[in-house]
């Protein structure tokens, strides 16, 4: 599901530095200045749902219990090992000791019940707080041993602890976080310049390998002329993503950077109401599908970056199945289901659409394309703030684009108070079957049938799978090509020289 | 000399709402339509402006934009002096309390920054032609407030004034037989010049995102989805930017020599 | 004098108070909730209603207006709903920012156009005035952002004289910051000394026209004299008036230019703050500024009394 996190909130927030340059050293650099769109409101992961936050402190400043690694494999965190019972519901984890936070203060199993306990309580801001549903009770069997006892099993509930909102923070400084965040991670919280920068220092202290930066700088650009310009005058060494595709073969064709169109978790798509009139006749909505030009959006839109799709589940997953065929750009196709439908003549309808240029841009494509068959879309375009209670809420839409940037987040179709207002006896049941399937290839079967169930019926408009971007100097390493989480985890940054 | 600024406005000001008129008539290509592989092209024989990110024709989309600025600009004006005249008529003819009261009220929506209240109107009510036209609407009001209340101020004392209230006639007919008549050309000369400004409004807004909205094209809009590709396509920016500087210019100009033409008096000084 | 002085205070207060409700009231109606906007779409009803609380959201809005208009009252604007921080420390991170960028571009435009207009009054009608006239139309119908572009394509991307835009902050030294603001300057500064210097030169002629000047050109003294002793002097209230709305727009209005050259001003603040729904900023941000302009505005009119003794003696 969108998460407003992941779906950049505005494009109004802009702001970026001119050069204290880059001093060219005889030893290699250990100071990386990354550029972001989006500057976070503030640096507590665990009370906000911009990504911007997790983009600064996931992995780098702030740990949990466990972490996601670069291809969105489960890691070891501050447990360093954990025992699952034989019924799936209680898992005992070893945490690692010696470990102290950022302010000198030590880590204990009491931190990792004061965290998941303030995440689950009634006055929590939790952003993520459904992660935390599962949970009955935690227990702290010793100061590093953790139990924790789930109401039914979860296949994910490791992946879950992952997550930047389950992070572990300490009881003398969690009300203190969003300003001055204080975690255990390899960086410690340095200074912030609002409108500007956060910077981050390394943490001499940390538990584990002492990272290669030792100083790493985050600053703000939403503007995109502005990101290619500090790119080009090296005041910024890295871009996890560009907003600018449009201007990629400029910095591709320089070989002082390094450009990795790199995955991301986000299926683009043509959002629809679909019990509203007359999107509720699925011949309607196969008409759309057909006469939707995937090649010229990704084009016209993304400048060529993305890969189309055909259902919601990302391309790169070992369960896709590839179903862009479905329904293929057909115009004669999309006007005979128009007809069928008895709407030869077209009908008029509305498409909402939030701030990123994926959706603005390719709404006007998909707008233009709809026109073919008759069918007149009025634009209109809405900040995040509008966007989340009218759509996401209150469902008073026709259309919208967003990318949904969650990982396997499929299960969306089965909630019937989700946004498409789509109901499926059938792909409930697919989804029952593989909550409780523990084999992985049945599972995957399993992910397929629900693949091919919300592609036949034409939920949505399968547009294109976002790419990501990533625009780097040359000579820094160790950045994520694809983006499982949202996160710029620096802790494997080092330059070459 | 003052009449080739009358000459030159009114000669600019025509080509631009031929041009605007026609548009709704003819285009050289469909506005609306996108034609992704042919984007991005130079200016040339058949693109006599070039083409857009969509590979839309820009020289139509500027003649579509202009009917659009002109559109807005206008009725905002209208509003204006709609509004504004009545205001500052009746201000100047009560005065005392209601005067001070009616013009601090304008003075509180002066002193809201154009833009932001357009922000504002905008996250109300969504962005479009319409709440372009009201944000730049409500900042004319108080400028034609202003003017139609010093020029009233001005006239109430005069002989003819006096003759007619000898006569009986009261404070609202006065205001519209003798008054508004004879502040008539002060009022077209202000309008001309705040049409202009419109226009530059309404760049402005659309050029922030919160004016006219695809798949109608303006001219704000399209510099602003020009900026991130001047490097490799700097026409885009240019010819939009090129049109506002020439209607704007135009409508100055046009105004200037109207003062002149419909009143000598002030031209002798302001010019 | 002293009544006169007493009447503006109370109109000036009156003024404020009723631009408080208005945009108290304008931002009621703004749909969109800042918990649910800061929380995303996964929050869920009691999670947003948690937050609600904790920030104050769920008073009616009576007992919101009252305690914020009290808080100003006392110096407190409130604590942003996204940034936990303080509004007053908001701006005066942003202030920075813009008040030097206002300064340098009403500067920048009066050293142009005062004697510039001056040159034009003088030589009206010759060569040179009919030269500065039609420099001073194109000036204001060229739009500052489109400028702004312009500039930065030249002198930032061309010439790589200047930064295309940022703000490295002063304490990254005086000279980085100053070249940061150069050009959005300049951008601003073209149509503000377009407009002062048509003002300043139909001023200076009207003053030319009246019958002391007449007079004192009669007993003998150049034009030059008359031009620099008297009629300058009482030029000075239209221009002055003019500069005063000028910076007010320059302190305020330039979101635009804000976003061509990404700095972090005051404008930005706002536009930011209305996007994420982050009320109490927005409020006590336009509060200030609208303060500002009213002050500003009285400002001019005690100037009239100093500059021009007639008017003094009607009061």
């Amino acid at each position: 599901m969108p998460r407003l996190k992941n779906l950049a909130l505005s494009t109004a927030l802009a702001i970026a530095i001119v050069p204290t340059g880059a001093l060219p050293g005889m030893a290699a650099k250990t100071t990386l200045t990354m550029g972001m769109v989006l500057e976070p409101p503030h640096l507590d992961p665990t009370a906000g749902a911009p990504a911007a936050i997790d983009e600064v402190v996931y992995a780098n400043l702030f740990e949990g219990l466990t972490r996601i690694g670069s291809s969105g494999e489960v890691l070891p965190g501050l447990a360093e090992s954990w025992d699952i019972s034989e019924d799936g519901k209680t898992y005992t984890f070893k945490l690692r000791t010696g470990v102290k936070y950022h302010d000198g203060t030590d880590f204990e199993a009491t931190d990792v019940k004061f965290s998941i306990d303030r995440a689950m309580a009634e006055d929590s801001v939790n952003a993520q707080k459904a992660l935390f549903a599962g949970i009955d009770s935690v227990e702290v069997v010793d100061p590093a041993t953790v139990k924790i006892t789930l109401t039914t099993p979860a296949g994910n509930f490791l992946f879950n602890l992952g997550w930047g909102d389950a992070v572990i923070v300490a009881p003398e400084s969690a009300e203190g976080n969003k300003a001055n965040p204080v975690g255990t991670g390899p960086f410690k919280f340095a200074a912030w310049a609002k409108g500007a920068s956060v910077d981050l220092v390394r943490n001499d202290d940390y538990w584990g390998d002492k990272v290669a930066l030792e100083k790493a700088t985050f600053r703000f650009i939403s503007d995109p002329a502005a990101a290619l310009s500090a790119m080009l005058a090296g005041d910024v060494d890295a871009f996890a993503n560009f907003p600018a595709p449009e201007t990629i073969p400029q910095l591709q064709s320089n070989p002082q950077f390094k450009v990795v169109i790199g995955s991301t978790e986000g299926e683009t798509i043509l959002s629809t109401n679909n019990t509203k009139k007359p999107f509720d006749d699925v011949r309607v909505r196969q008409a759309i599908a057909h006469a939707i030009d995937r090649k010229a959006i990704i084009d016209g839109a993304m400048f060529g970056l993305g890969t189309p799709i055909g259902t919601h589940f990302a391309p790169h997953h070992p369960a896709y199945v590839d179903l862009v065929g479905t329904y293929s750009f057909d115009l004669e196709k999309a006007k005979a289901l128009m007809a069928e439908a008895g709407l030869k003549d077209g009908f008029k309808a509305t498409i909402k659409l939030p701030p990123p240029s994926y959706a603005r841009r390719g709404g006007e494509i998909v707008a233009a394309q709809l026109r073919e068959i008759g069918i007149e879309l009025e634009i209109i375009p809405v900040e995040w703030g509008t966007w989340v209670p009218e759509v996401l809420k209150n469902k008073d839409y026709d259309l919208t684009i967003v990318s949904h940037t969650e990982p396997l987040d499929i299960g969306i179709y089965g909630r019937d108070d989700y946004y498409f207002n789509y109901k499926s006896d059938d792909f409930k049941a697919i989804m029952n079957n593989l909550n409780v399937e523990t084999d992985t290839e049945k599972r995957y079967s399993l992910m397929g049938d629900a693949q091919k169930r919300i592609a036949q019926d034409a939920v949505n408009g399968y547009l294109f799978q976002l790419a990501k971007a990533g625009v780097w100097n040359a000579k820094v390493n160790g950045l994520w090509e694809n983006s499982p989480v949202q996160a710029n985890d620096l802790t494997g940054v080092s330059w070459s020289d | 000399m003052r009449n080739r600024s009358f000459a030159i406005g009114f000669v600019i000001t025509l080509v631009i709402t031929l041009t605007a008129l026609i548009s709704f008539v003819w285009t050289p290509f469909d506005v609306t339509a996108l034609n992704i592989a042919a984007k991005l092209q130079k200016p040339t024989a058949e693109h006599w402006f070039g083409t857009d990110h969509f590979g839309r024709d820009v020289f139509s989309m500027i003649m579509v934009g202009a009917r659009n600025s002109i559109a807005v600009a206008f009725v905002a004006v209208i509003i204006g002096v709609g509004f504004g005249v009545p205001f500052g008529c009746w201000a100047a003819a009560r005065g005392g309390l209601m005067d001070e009261a009616l013009m601090r009220g304008n003075d509180v929506i002066f002193a809201f920054p154009a833009l932001l209240s357009a922000v504002m109107i905008t996250a109300i009510f969504g962005p479009g032609a319409i709440n372009a036209i009201i944000a730049i609407g409500i900042f004319n009001i108080p400028v034609f407030a202003r003017l139609a209340r010093g020029a009233a101020l001005a006239l109430w004392p005069r002989d003819f004034i006096l003759a007619a209230r000898a006569a009986g006639k009261g404070a609202a007919r006065i205001t519209i037989e003798h008054i508004i008549p004879n502040m008539a050309n002060l009022i077209i000369v202000q309008a001309t010049i705040a049409f202009a400004l419109g226009i530059i409004q309404e760049a402005g807004l659309a050029y922030v995102g919160l004016g006219t909205q695809p798949p109608f094209p303006s001219w704000g809009k399209m510099l602003n989805e020009a900026q991130t590709m001047m490097s490799f396509a700097p026409h885009l920016a240019f010819v939009p930017g090129l049109a506002i500087v020439i209607t704007v210019l135009g409508l100055n100009l046009l105004g200037d020599g109207l003062r002149d033409v419909l009143d000598p008096k002030l031209s002798r000084t302001r010019r | 004098m002293t009544l006169f002085l007493a009447r503006k205070l109370t109109w000036t207060l009156a003024t404020l108070l009723v631009a408080s409700v208005v945009i108290f009231l304008a931002l009621e109606i703004v749909p969109g909730d800042p918990a649910q906007v800061m929380l995303g779409i996964n929050a869920t009803d009691e999670t947003v209603a948690a937050l609600r609380k904790s920030l104050g959201l769920d008073q009616p809005p009576l007992t919101r207006y009252l305690s914020w208009v009290t808080g100003m009252l006392q110096g407190d604007f409130g604590k942003s709903h996204t940034y936990s921080v303080p509004v007053v420390d908001l701006v005066a991170e942003r202030i920075v920012v813009s008040l030097p960028l206002a300064l340098i571009a009403l500067f920048m435009s009066t050293i142009v156009a005062l004697p510039v207009g001056l040159i034009a009054a003088a030589r009206r009608g010759g060569a040179a005035d009919t030269g500065i006239m039609a420099v001073t139309q194109l000036g204001i119908a060229i739009p500052n952002f489109w400028f702004g572009l312009v500039l930065s394509t030249i002198f930032a991307v061309w010439l790589q004289w200047l930064p295309s835009g940022g703000f490295p902050g002063w304490s990254a030294g005086v000279w980085a910051s100053l070249k940061a603001l150069m050009l959005p300057a300049v951008a601003l500064a073209l149509p503000q000394a377009a407009i002062l210097a048509r003002v300043t030169r139909s001023a200076l002629l009207e003053t030319l026209g009246e019958d002391y000047i007449r007079t004192a050109r009669a007993k003998g003294l150049s034009r030059r004299a008359v031009l620099w002793k008297h009629a300058l002097r009482n030029a000075l209230i239209p221009v002055l008036t003019i500069m005063g709305l000028q910076f007010a727009y320059l302190l305020a209005g330039t979101i635009i230019i804000e976003n061509v050259f990404y700095l972090p001003g005051l404008g930005r603040l706002v536009f930011q703050a209305i996007s994420l729904r982050d009320l109490i900023v927005v409020e006590s941000v336009v509060m200030m500024l609208v303060a500002v302009i009213i002050a500003i505005n009285l400002a001019v009119d005690l100037a009239y009394l100093v500059v021009d003794p007639r008017l003094r003696a009607n009061h």
